[in-house]
């Protein structure tokens, strides 16, 4: 089935700030550089921890698997250029707390040698089983790259009783500053629209539809003329309003096909699976070239960087050094923001890697990031509610978050929370609302957990208890038998004929014995 | 090279408190200006013991609290509460009356109970109504509008006025003041006189009284304003204003001569200031978009249901408390769909 007019519904709420695009919009800095020394991430995206197949002094290619994942939900992880790996330890990473986390440390050879053990291209992919696609596209490490790493492999696997209609490609880039997106689908609409291809046959869509915000053009025509010249008749680019936060799955999906996603649920529910332009090109090179995901488009912007714009960085490369590759910091560098000043997140130290989640490293002026206010208490004024895109009641989060009253939160649906930041900004009292909601939700998380670790220790004490009865149990139940076998043996000495005769038979020569003593007897 | 780091969202934030308030005040100017033109100066010297007090007591509560004084002096909430009081107040009350009004709003009703964002009551309509309460025959000596008044109070007899209580020598507090005019149409009426009859009297223009309903549109301009500025959510004065004229409407039609016409209760009194700068109050409101409309239209019925059979002429102040007191219960049952719930009925 065909969506008609894609595009024309709405989402509730959202806010309107300046996009700030067109400090770094269209500008490419170039590929960077390897440098002599890679810090990788073990865990560069939503799931289970990826576990290490290499051990240091190994020598390792471009492309060769260093860290796999046995869990259904994970990525692997590839060496991004051919070297030697020094140590496997915990390091700095790109975390809200500065903390650090397992990585492979790989000395690069200079030699950047792909590993021959890559897998073959599939351009005949369209007479190919699904699930062999899927398992390549696991393969090669693919995550959605717009910035929330959730494993691709694991979305295109929707099961087999959900048809999907709908593959809704994510070009909206809604967050201010951000341009990477944007200058892949100017620069490489085909390659997206080669991944399109790809998935289409993946899932076995009816239709895709391309969501660009209108502040595109060129991304727009870009893409436009690629669907125009591929093969693809259901594919359409449709250009949707700007508006923060248009490209949150949840909203581009109802704006393009009308539908919700179910609260609690996943976009498959109502048969959409929605992916990200930059994730849709990884998946080309997965499956039409046969390499993993080594590298990423990243936004390097802001007053505090010299020289804006985009570039190619393999993952584990130190955001020193990228922006250091860009031009360096200009005077007004002030805050380090990794993602959009929405919903990123600002770090303590540029000496941090950049993963397969990084999207844009925004080093803000003052101007652009000052220091927040004292926040002042909640005037109910109710602004929050018109912003909240998820059609929430922000205030009553807030109250009950602040409270802890993790019961009522849940009431008032804390988990439909995107943590999108539209109330924070519209906020006049600037209460830092989302960090209210996180916090709730982390606490939410801990107490399910210490439920399911009480009810767990409930769960083996009971069975110890009952162990312990049945062994007690069974240890009367033995003693028992023993018993009556014991009883029933003297009870049946008594009944055997054959013991009797003989104990006659005893008794007579007894009486015998004793009748010829008495006989023998000197009278 | 190392960071500081708070929490996103990352700019200059759009909204602040003290701007909210700032647009309040702003979009009283026209309705005050009027009142001053029609009721002298009388309404200036109140809003100034006003708001003097509210700062005052403000400032020592956050003190005695440990708060910091300046930076919430700043939000100007106090200057709101008190600007409303004063306007609320007849133009000649004893300066002590303003004072003791407004002590109670600031320290009784806004900060016993926590400050800013926690009370539960409108800390202006309270005050209002313990001064109505506890001293009915000044709160109900107002004074009759320019056109109508026979002498008119140059600023220092009225500073005298509410100073000292005297009147210039010649003059009497019954020649200078009146009742107001829902107090004269509530006493007519209950002499059996009926509308018509009643609206003979020269007190009466196009809908309400002469002055007084000028008044209204004035502060009714302001409204607009607010609801543009998008400071006050159009739903609740949309309700009010529409429960008043609905309910009255109802009663009206099948009472032509004993109730008041709609347009007589929107013009009169407190509605429109209330519609627009008291019912929108935001900390007692009910804050989800369908709870505003429930909200405002309770206001408007509880206002004609006051004004009617009610003890007391105007009802702006009891039907804004008592739906303060409703507020939390309307928001519980009035929330949102949630983006993606499953439709049961309740969309």
């Amino acid at each position: 089935m065909i969506t008609r007019n894609p595009g024309s519904w709405d989402f509730h709420g959202g806010i309107h700030r300046p996009d700030m695009k067109a400090m770094s919009a269209g500008r490419y800095l170039g590929k960077m550089p390897l440098p002599q020394r890679l810090v990788i991430p073990l865990q560069q995206h939503i799931g289970s921890l990826a576990e290490p197949l290499v051990s240091p002094g190994d020598r390792v290619f471009k492309g060769q698997t260093l860290a796999r994942v046995t869990e259904y939900i994970g990525a692997p992880i590839h060496a991004p250029t051919s070297g030697t790996i020094v140590e496997i330890s915990d390091q700095p990473v790109a975390h809200p707390s500065g903390l650090s986390a397992p990585c492979i440390v790989l000395e690069a050879d200079g030699e950047d040698r792909w590993w021959d053990e890559l897998p073959e291209p599939l351009p005949w992919f369209e007479e190919m089983d699904a699930a062999l696609l899927r398992e390549r596209i696991r393969w090669a490490g693919i995550v959605g790259l717009g910035g929330a790493a959730f494993p691709t492999s694991v979305k295109v696997n929707p099961g087999p009783d959900r048809k999907i209609q709908t593959l809704v490609i994510n070009g909206a880039e809604c967050e201010p500053y951000i341009t990477c997106d944007d200058y892949l689908m100017r620069t490489e609409a085909d390659r997206i629209v080669e991944g399109i291809r790809v998935l289409m046959h993946v899932v076995a869509a009816d239709e895709c539809l391309i969501g660009i915000e209108d502040n595109k053009p060129e991304a727009i025509a870009a893409m436009q003329k690629a669907v125009a010249d591929s093969d693809l008749t259901t594919t359409r680019v449709v250009t949707v309003p700007t508006r923060y936060p248009m490209g949150g799955e949840k909203q581009l999906i109802k704006v393009l096909t009308g539908k919700e996603v179910p609260s609690h649920g996943i976009p498959a529910e109502i048969g959409v699976i929605c992916l990200n332009v930059a994730t849709t090109a990884a998946v080309t090179d997965a499956v039409m070239a046969g390499r993993p995901l080594l590298s990423r488009l990243v936004t390097v912007t802001g007053e505090g960087v010299n020289n804006p714009g985009n570039l190619e960085v393999p993952y584990g490369v130190m955001m020193a050094d990228v922006i250091a590759f860009t031009g360096g910091y200009s005077d007004k560098a002030y805050k380090l923001i990794l993602g959009g000043p929405m919903m990123g997140f600002t770090l303590q130290d540029d000496q941090v890697p950049v993963t397969k989640a990084t999207n844009c490293l925004l080093v803000a002026s003052r101007e652009e990031a000052p220091d927040p206010d004292h926040a002042l208490p909640c005037i109910r004024c109710g602004k929050c509610v018109e912003a909240c895109p998820a059609q929430l009641l922000p205030q009553q989060l807030y109250w009950y978050a602040r409270s802890k009253d993790l019961d009522k939160c849940q009431e008032y649906h804390l988990f439909d929370c995107i943590e999108c930041g539209c109330c924070s900004w519209v906020c006049p009292s600037h209460i830092p609302l989302v960090q209210y909601y996180r916090f709730a939700k982390t606490e939410t998380w801990a107490k399910e957990k210490e439920r399911q670790a009480a009810e767990e220790a409930k769960r083996r004490h009971e069975a110890r208890v009952e162990r312990l009865e049945r062994l007690e149990r069974e240890r009367k139940a033995r003693l028992r038998k023993k018993k009556e076998a014991l009883e029933k043996k003297t009870a049946g000495d008594a009944a055997d004929p054959k013991k009797a005769a003989i104990d006659a038979a005893v008794k007579r020569a007894a009486e015998r014995k004793a009748q010829k003593q008495s006989s023998e007897e000197p009278k | 090279m190392k960071f500081p780091v708070h929490t996103s969202p990352y700019g200059r934030l759009p909204n602040r408190v003290t701007g909210v308030m700032a647009q309040v005040l702003l979009a009283l100017v026209p309705g005050v200006a009027a009142m001053i033109w029609y009721f002298g100066w009388g309404v200036v010297i109140n809003i100034a013991i006003a708001s003097a007090t509210a700062l005052a007591a403000e400032a020592a509560v956050l003190r005695l609290r440990h708060r910091p004084v300046k930076r919430t002096l700043m939000d100007l909430s106090a200057l709101v509460t008190a600007a409303l009081l004063a306007i609320a107040l007849p133009p000649l009350l004893p300066w002590w009356l303003t004072v003791l009004g407004t002590l109670f709003a600031i320290l009784f009703v806004k900060h016993l109970y926590g400050g800013l964002g926690y009370n539960p009551f409108n800390p202006a309509m309270a005050a209002y109504v313990l001064l109505l309460v506890s001293f009915p025959v000044d709160m109900t000596r107002w004074l009759p509008p320019e056109m109508l008044a026979k002498v008119h109070l140059t600023f220092g007899q009225a500073l005298q006025a509410i100073f000292n209580g005297h009147l210039p020598a010649s003059l009497t507090w019954d020649a200078v003041t009146s009742a107001t005019p829902l107090d004269e149409m509530r006493t007519q009426l209950e002499f059996n006189k009926t509308i018509s009859e009643i609206r003979q009297s020269p007190l009466w223009g196009d809908f309400g009284a002469r002055g007084w309903e000028w008044v209204g549109n004035w502060f009714g301009l302001g409204g607009i304003f607010l609801a543009w500025r998008k400071v006050i959510d159009w739903r609740i004065p949309a309700a009010m204003i529409g429960g008043l004229l609905l309910v009255s409407g109802i009663f009206w039609a099948f009472d032509p001569e004993s109730i008041p016409f709609p347009g007589f209760h929107l013009f009169s009194g407190g509605t429109i200031l209330g519609a627009f700068f008291i019912a929108t109050d935001p900390v007692t409101a009910s804050t989800t978009p369908k709870g505003r409309l429930v909200y405002g239209f309770l206001i408007g019925a509880t206002v004609f249901i006051i004004r009617t059979w009610g003890g007391y002429p105007d009802a702006v102040a009891f039907a804004v408390l008592l739906m303060n007191m409703a507020a939390p219960t309307i928001d519980y049952y009035t929330q949102p769909r949630v983006f993606g719930e499953r439709e049961n009925g309740d969309g």
